[in-house]
């Protein structure tokens, strides 16, 4: 109880947020939002289950390209291709996941790494339908959805505030339910699992089909919102990004992936104004974190003040 | 004469060329405790984890009950009723006490899962320490918690791999009377190295020798068997 | 030109970055065979290598001979220094927990290459080659300074091996590689086996950069191809097995050379990378490997 009145209240913050920030701040708080449905999908996999992907890129890139295809191909509306994205990006997780968790660990960071960059290229090489390096740039008509014009900052950050507040209700409801204990419980012990009766190959499989709906989703909305769809956001980049956010605000902490995605990206966009370097921030947090605080913002937090955080 | 409940014919498993079980004949009787005991090497845990479906078998049959489970892998077996607890305690030491068990208590389907946890961790006398992490436990404690896991699976068989070991002597009295509470509804088998616990313990007793079985009977008949005795001091006849 | 000529012109080719890949790939399969971890900013250290090939060839006066054998020379010490320091200050605190390095080599690959970014710039440089012998073959003409770099890895890599099989520190190499806690227990010094793997791993990925960058041009992404290509030889060749790194390097390269000159490169990459993966799933001892 005491979690969901929490998390209401930071979705709270955000509407707030929503009606008085600036137009420029406002837009990339919607960009925000959409990369933390993204990397809260990231961190079902590997927060709570604890898979480590470097295949998430693909996912996204799947989502993006499996909400543009429709629209450049047959002209489809915003809301179906929304649909349409999240199903590709559990359907590539789903393929992906049957081949990739017959390893663990390195080899399957290893694994999903190549069917990712395997991915990628593809993209390149069917340029003729997917834009190839210069992406497609998606019609405002099909930028409509549900009545909002997604063309317009405002509308753009309450759906982004909508879609989010789904995620995180549907990845508090996850890890509060019985399934969420069994996801925990893989990444604990993976042989006492087994012998709880538990298979640790179907239960990682479906956690990795979820993931990879959040990631559909979350690649989808992107290109909705923001009108393009480019195979740059299906390059490793893109996997490494929502293992950062969730990393940095806490793997395995419902909140940590919006955390670790808003720090980073206003790090980012507060470095790129100084140098063209602002990339090297990414590999700075990334070992610091990695060395100095493994737990994470918000699993610092939970450590020290509120252990019911889910 | 008791109905089988758990029974294997001609198992065998090799690693390279040692034969760590060759050729075991075994039937475990319906609401006995069953202790398998052998010299170190004997092949008793490669035994019980092929029984339990954590290694497969290169030849040989198990059932349970009548029916042929040796091609199901270890978790079906699991939610089939043979549960089985680790010898080095191995329960979710970042996890609550309460989750532990609930996640035994979830596998077998517990509807009131609070309820079924607390009657698990009643019958090892850990009621109040359910919201405790486990990894803060004392080792007594973690060994019982391995042991509420198991019994909350609510097992046909419940196989224990050395469940007493590092047991101080007041905890090992505790653990007897815990087991004999669960016979005759659940069948254990445990592989133990302490022989007063055995002999104070156990319905029948196998021993295993070289991968093979040596014996079998009641406590007083293997006391009694020169082969045995020969296994365990060492003498040549062992080998014969 | 006629079919016979132009698939001799693609072997040489495809010779030439065979015997890069060789170099690169058995850096990273020595650092994986040791010390069981992957090292993911080996293609940003060969990029180092690259970049201060540039610097040293462009501030050595004299003819572009001198510049560059001074770059050989004190080029793969540096950039091997500097990975020992990342295994010191970084990869010994983590203990060498496999997924940890991965993720912090990840952040190193990253700042290497947007400190490059910073001092080299965001375009792409020449290096002049060292001489510009060219051997004058009946179809066509070819660099002669390209087989001078097949002959070159092939001696570097030689030298690897008499390291790996006859010297002191070879032998530590292998004893730690077997098993780390006996070689402790027999007074070898771990830590400094470590970074010095780790450091020589940097290192002959620094040679293959400094012997290729006189045929290609210096930029601070050029590291990711060759990464790429490295991962997918040590899978194929077998994790940690630097005689089935050799083969695979050999076959990787020749079929990349007539490939990429058939064929789209890019189809032949998406079927090398998916090659890749399957191999992991269903061979993880490699193609080559012996079964563990």
């Amino acid at each position: 109880m005491k979690g969901w009145l929490f998390h209401l209240a930071v979705l709270g913050v955000l509407a707030v947020l929503a009606v008085i920030l600036p137009a420029y701040h406002a837009n990339n708080l919607a960009r925000v939002l959409v990369l933390a449905v993204f990397a809260t999908g990231y961190n079902l996999a590997f927060g709570y289950t604890g898979m480590l992907s470097l295949g998430h890129a693909l996912f996204f890139g799947a989502g993006m390209f499996g909400a543009a295809l429709p629209v450049t191909l047959w002209g489809w509306g915003g809301l179906p291709v929304l649909g349409t994205g999240m199903l590709a990006g559990g359907v590539v997780a789903a393929a992906v996941g049957v081949l990739a968790l017959r390893t663990k660990g390195v080899s399957f960071m290893i694994v999903t790494l190549m069917f990712a960059q395997a991915g990628y290229l593809t993209l390149i090489y069917c340029n003729a339908v997917t834009g190839g390096d210069q992406g497609l740039v998606l019609p405002g008509a099909a930028r409509q959805v549900l009545g909002l014009d997604l063309t317009q900052d405002g509308s753009r950050l309450w759906l982004a505030l909508g879609i989010y507040a789904a995620a995180l209700a549907g990845a508090l409801g996850l890890v509060g339910s019985r399934f969420g204990r069994v996801m925990l419980a893989m990444r604990e012990n993976e042989e006492r699992s087994r012998m709880l009766g538990y298979d640790p190959y179907t239960v990682k499989l479906k956690v990795l089909v979820i993931s990879g709906l959040y990631a559909g989703l979350a690649g989808a909305a992107y290109g909705v919102f923001f009108g393009y769809a480019g195979a740059g956001f299906a390059t490793v980049q893109y996997s490494i990004l929502p293992m950062l956010y969730s990393l940095l605000g806490g793997a395995g902490t419902a909140l940590g992936p919006l955390i670790g995605a808003a720090v980073m990206f206003w790090l980012i966009d507060f470095a790129s104004g100084l140098t063209n370097a602002y990339l090297m921030l990414v590999g700075v947090v990334l070992i610091v974190v990695v060395l100095f605080a493994p737990r994470g913002i918000l699993g610092y937090v939970r450590e020290r003040w509120l252990p019911w955080l889910p | 004469m008791a109905a089988v409940i758990l029974q294997a014919k001609g198992l065998a498993k090799a690693y390279g060329g040692l034969k760590a079980v060759d050729g075991v004949d075994f039937a475990l009787n319906a609401g006995e405790i069953h202790a398998l005991i052998g010299p170190n090497g004997a092949g008793k845990t490669t035994f019980v984890s092929l029984l339990s479906g954590r290694i497969a078998p290169d030849a040989g049959q198990i059932t349970l009950a009548g029916q042929d489970v040796t091609a199901l892998p270890a978790h079906l077996r699991v939610r089939k009723g043979i549960a089985y607890t680790f010898q080095i305690t191995s329960i979710y030491p970042r996890l609550s006490v309460f989750d532990n068990v609930a996640l035994a208590a979830q596998s077998q389907g517990a509807r009131d899962l609070a309820g079924a946890v607390g009657v698990a961790l009643g019958r090892v006398g850990m009621q109040g320490l359910a919201g405790q992490e486990a990894g803060t436990l004392s080792y007594g404690h973690q060994r019982l918690l391995e042991l509420a896991m198991g019994l909350a699976l609510k097992p046909k068989v419940l196989i224990l791999d050395e469940p007493t070991q590092g047991l101080a002597a007041g905890e090992i009295d505790d653990f007897g009377a815990l087991v004999r509470s669960l016979v005759p509804h659940t069948t254990v088998l445990m592989i133990e190295h302490n022989m007063e616990v055995v002999m104070d313990l156990a319905h029948r007793i196998t021993v295993l020798n070289f991968g093979r079985v040596l014996a079998q009977g009641t406590p007083a008949e293997i006391r009694a068997n020169p082969a045995v005795q020969a296994a365990y001091l060492g003498t040549d006849d062992a080998a014969a | 030109m006629s079919f016979g000529p132009f698939l001799l012109l693609a072997l040489m080719e495809g010779l030439v970055s065979a015997a890069v890949l060789a170099l690169m790939a058995s850096g990273l399969s020595l650092v994986f065979g040791v010390m069981r971890v992957v090292n993911v900013a080996h293609g940003a250290f060969f990029m180092t290598g690259a970049v201060l090939a540039w610097f040293v060839a462009g501030h050595v006066p004299g003819p572009p001979v001198v510049g560059w054998l001074v770059a050989l020379i004190i080029v793969p010490p540096l950039v091997g220094l500097l990975a020992a320091a990342v295994d010191v200050l970084v990869l010994k605190r983590l203990e060498y927990e496999p997924e940890a390095v991965i993720v912090a080599t990840i952040g190193l690959l990253y700042i290497l290459e947007q400190v490059a970014l910073l001092s080299f710039g965001p375009d792409a440089r020449p290096v002049a080659a060292p001489f510009s012998l060219r051997l004058q073959l009946p179809w066509f003409g070819y660099s002669g300074y390209k087989l001078f770099v097949v002959a070159a890895a092939g001696a570097v890599l030689l030298a690897v091996w008499l390291v790996m099989t006859r010297t002191r520190f070879g032998l530590v190499m292998r004893a730690t590689q077997v098993d780390r806690v006996t070689a402790r227990a027999f007074g070898i010094n771990v830590d400094r086996v470590y970074a010095g793997t780790f450091g020589l791993g940097a290192a002959l990925a620094a040679v293959a950069a400094v012997l290729v960058v006189p045929t290609t041009q210096v930029h601070y992404l050029m590291g990711g191809d060759p990464l790429l290509l490295s991962f997918i030889t040590v899978i194929i060749g077998g994790l940690g097995s630097l005689r089935g790194t050799l083969v695979a390097a050999l076959i990787i390269g020749l079929s990349d050379g007539v490939i990429s000159m058939f064929w789209a490169p890019t189809l032949s990459k998406i079927i090398a990378t998916l090659l890749v993966a399957l191999v992991l799933v269903f061979r993880p001892q490699g193609l080559f490997g012996a079964k563990a």
